[in-house]
């Protein structure tokens, strides 16, 4: 419809029953049975809340991120040689034997050669060598990380005159079942080191360095 | 005292620094006062500055810039590979390449082998010195 000249700011020179003539509301109107078509109000919104923080922070959401399975490193392989390099056993040269589903390494001595049981070791504190051992003997597939969970200790509720007593020390010893699997797992280990000459006398033998050496250079 | 080995055309060398480090080269050309023209069979002919050679005792005979096949024909008939393998320098070298290639089983079994061998060494003289007293 095109616009009605205006006379001034805010005054039309058209008045408002001619406008309403011009526009075609009648025309509306009589389509519509005599009135204007209502627009359907949308539902009214929930009730407005009691409360508007001051500031618009969202919530903070938990985060669901997974963390990776551990890469094992492509030096380390099933009966390769591994030395430790921290804890009790530092400088050992144990048998690498599986990836746990932790990302642990599963390590053992063998025992009867140089000490090291079947243990749980964290890749980050070994050093692969190239030396590889022939494990095709051996099964630990029955061996995981719930085999090395601590037992819970039950604590007696001690009386007032006990409480006061230095604590009787309750000796550790090793489950039966465990030192027999050290036994099965290390005896076809045994008998492939045993093969190879030398071997059995290089695990037993702790890894150091020596004046001169110089390990970013040594190939291991 | 007076100096054994020149640059001249022919000389072989050892280039003692940068990316061709430990090759055997020949000084084909000399362009100045500091720099010469250097060629071995495996590697493209390029200039390189004395500093980062070391001579050897070893010469070929050829004339200056040889053709690459000229080049390889000469050095084998002088026999150039042989002659450094069995000087006491190329030796050394051969040593030191193979004991830093060694694995950490390797260098155990170099340890044990020491051992014995100084043990066979000292019951050795024990005998000498126990006859001779």
């Amino acid at each position: 419809m095109a616009p009605t000249s205006k006379l001034s700011q805010g005054i039309r020179k058209a008045s408002r029953s001619h406008t309403y003539h011009r526009r075609g509301l009648w025309a509306i109107k009589a389509k519509h049975g005599g009135a204007f078509p209502k627009a359907v109000k949308p539902l009214a919104a929930a009730a407005a809340p009691k409360f508007y923080p001051a500031d618009d922070v969202k919530p903070r959401q938990p985060s669901t991120r997974k963390p990776n399975a551990t890469k094992l490193r492509s030096s380390i392989s099933p009966g390769t040689v591994l030395i430790l390099l921290a804890g009790r056993f530092m400088g050992k040269r144990v048998v690498f034997l599986k990836q746990l589903k932790s990302g642990l390494l599963l390590v053992t001595g063998p025992f009867k050669i140089n000490g090291v049981p079947i243990r749980r070791v964290n890749q980050a504190y070994v050093i692969a060598t190239s030396t590889k051992v022939d494990v095709s003997g051996v099964n630990v597939d029955k061996i995981d990380d719930k085999y090395f969970a601590r037992d819970k200790k039950k604590k007696a509720k001690k009386t007032e005159g006990e409480l006061f007593e230095t604590e009787k020390e309750t000796t550790k010893d090793l489950p039966q079942f465990k030192k027999e699997d050290q036994k099965a797992v290390d005896a076809a280990l045994i008998k492939a080191i045993e093969a190879v000459p030398d071997l059995k006398t290089y695990l037993g033998a702790r890894f150091s360095l020596r004046d001169g050496d110089k390990p970013h250079e040594m190939v291991f | 005292m007076p100096f054994k080995r020149f640059v001249e055309i022919g000389r072989v060398a050892l280039v003692n620094y940068g990316k061709d480090y430990g090759r055997l080269v020949v000084i084909v050309d000399v362009v100045d006062q500091n720099r010469a023209l250097i060629d071995a069979p495996d590697m493209v002919r390029c200039q390189i500055n004395f500093k980062r050679l070391s001579l050897t005792d070893i010469k070929i005979d050829i004339k200056r810039v040889p053709k690459k096949t000229t080049l390889i024909k000469a050095m084998e008939d002088a026999d150039v590979k042989n002659k450094w393998e069995n000087s006491s320098w190329g030796k050394k070298l051969i040593v030191q390449k193979r004991r830093a290639l060694l694995n950490d089983f390797d260098r155990f079994k170099v340890m044990l082998a020491r051992i014995k061998r100084g043990g066979a060494i000292r019951q050795e003289l024990a005998k000498l010195k126990k006859a001779a007293a």
